[in-house]
């Protein structure tokens, strides 16, 4: 992969098929050029013997084959810049979900570009309509925000996934990465 | 600057739709969307048919959605196409280029871009 927000999408989806509701994904850059991308669920959680093995290449949760490769290659490309990867997860009823935390340099030259963010949320809230997800991306320069909550309470019964919402909602994305602070 | 003003005018047209959208024959086209088909440049074919059903004014006809790993990660990027009455179509290593050939000749023309079904590619 070669853009971090092809990593974030297929990452995120481990969030989806751990049965959340809310997902949250918040990518801040500081003044130094280190960007923290945060990706939290509420879905079922892991126990943490599977916490320290899922960055293991050959751990996975699949059936059909015996590698899973998504947090590996996100796990390299943080620390291919001097960054790093943690996971905290909880399987306690009532308050069970995972946070993923992963650290970049951006200054570095290992730091793969962020690439089409844009596209990665619309994909993401596309291909589940019924989970709701905060997107928010602040550095020195910028302030996007997208929150599905917001837009539910105006669409009503009207699917996220319709072609018209999903152009709406990447026009609004590109309108606010458009805008510099 | 895209207003919520836009979002509640896109409401009232969908929800006079949704009523004729019910019980028609539909197509569906499942993109898989797994590690493997990511890394292989999954999403911009996903675009590529988002946009390309737009544009053609397919939208009450052909449904989208994502899929995890198919099985098949060596054809990725990877979709298949479902019609009522029809044999599923399966296309294989696929580009933006080729999703809108796609689009343009089987979405709306009605016929199988053959050369980039699977059982085309394997015969090579």
């Amino acid at each position: 992969m070669k853009e971090l927000s092809l990593n974030i999408l297929d990452v995120a989806k481990n969030s989806v098929r751990a049965g959340a509701s809310l997902i949250g994904i918040r990518l801040v850059t500081d003044s130094n050029g280190i960007l923290t991308i945060t990706i939290s669920d509420n879905g079922c959680g892991m126990s943490e013997e599977t916490v320290k093995s899922v960055t293991d290449p050959f751990f996975t949760t699949r059936t059909t084959r015996k590698v899973g490769l998504g947090l590996p290659l996100l796990k390299m490309a943080a620390e291919q810049t001097g960054g790093s990867l943690s996971l905290s997860s909880s399987t306690e009823e009532g308050k069970s979900g995972t946070i993923l935390t992963a650290v970049f340099d951006t200054k570095s030259i290992d730091c793969m570009p962020m690439g089409d963010i844009v596209s990665t949320v619309c994909i993401l809230i596309a291909g589940s309509p019924d989970i709701d997800f905060e997107f928010s991306d602040v550095s020195p320069k910028r302030e996007v925000e997208l929150k599905t909550i917001a837009l539910r309470e105006v669409l009503g019964d009207v699917s996220l996934a319709e072609p018209e919402v999903q152009q709406w909602m990447t026009e609004y994305l590109k309108d606010q990465y458009s805008e510099e602070k | 600057m895209k207003s919520l003003a836009e979002l509640a005018a896109i409401r009232e047209k969908m929800q006079s739709k949704v009523i004729i959208r019910e019980g028609q024959a539909a197509t569906r086209v499942v993109v898989g969307m797994a590690t493997c088909g990511i890394a292989a440049g999954a999403r911009p074919v996903l675009n590529a048919f988002v946009d390309g059903i737009n544009k053609e004014g397919l939208t009450e006809k052909v449904t989208i959605t994502q899929t995890g790993c198919i099985g098949i990660c060596q054809y990725e990027p990877v979709v298949e196409v479902y019609e009522e009455g029809k044999e599923k179509v399966t296309y294989v290593k696929l580009d933006a280029a080729k999703a809108n050939e796609i689009v343009e000749k089987h979405l709306k023309g009605g016929k199988v871009v053959t050369e980039y079904t699977i059982g085309a590619y394997k015969s090579l």
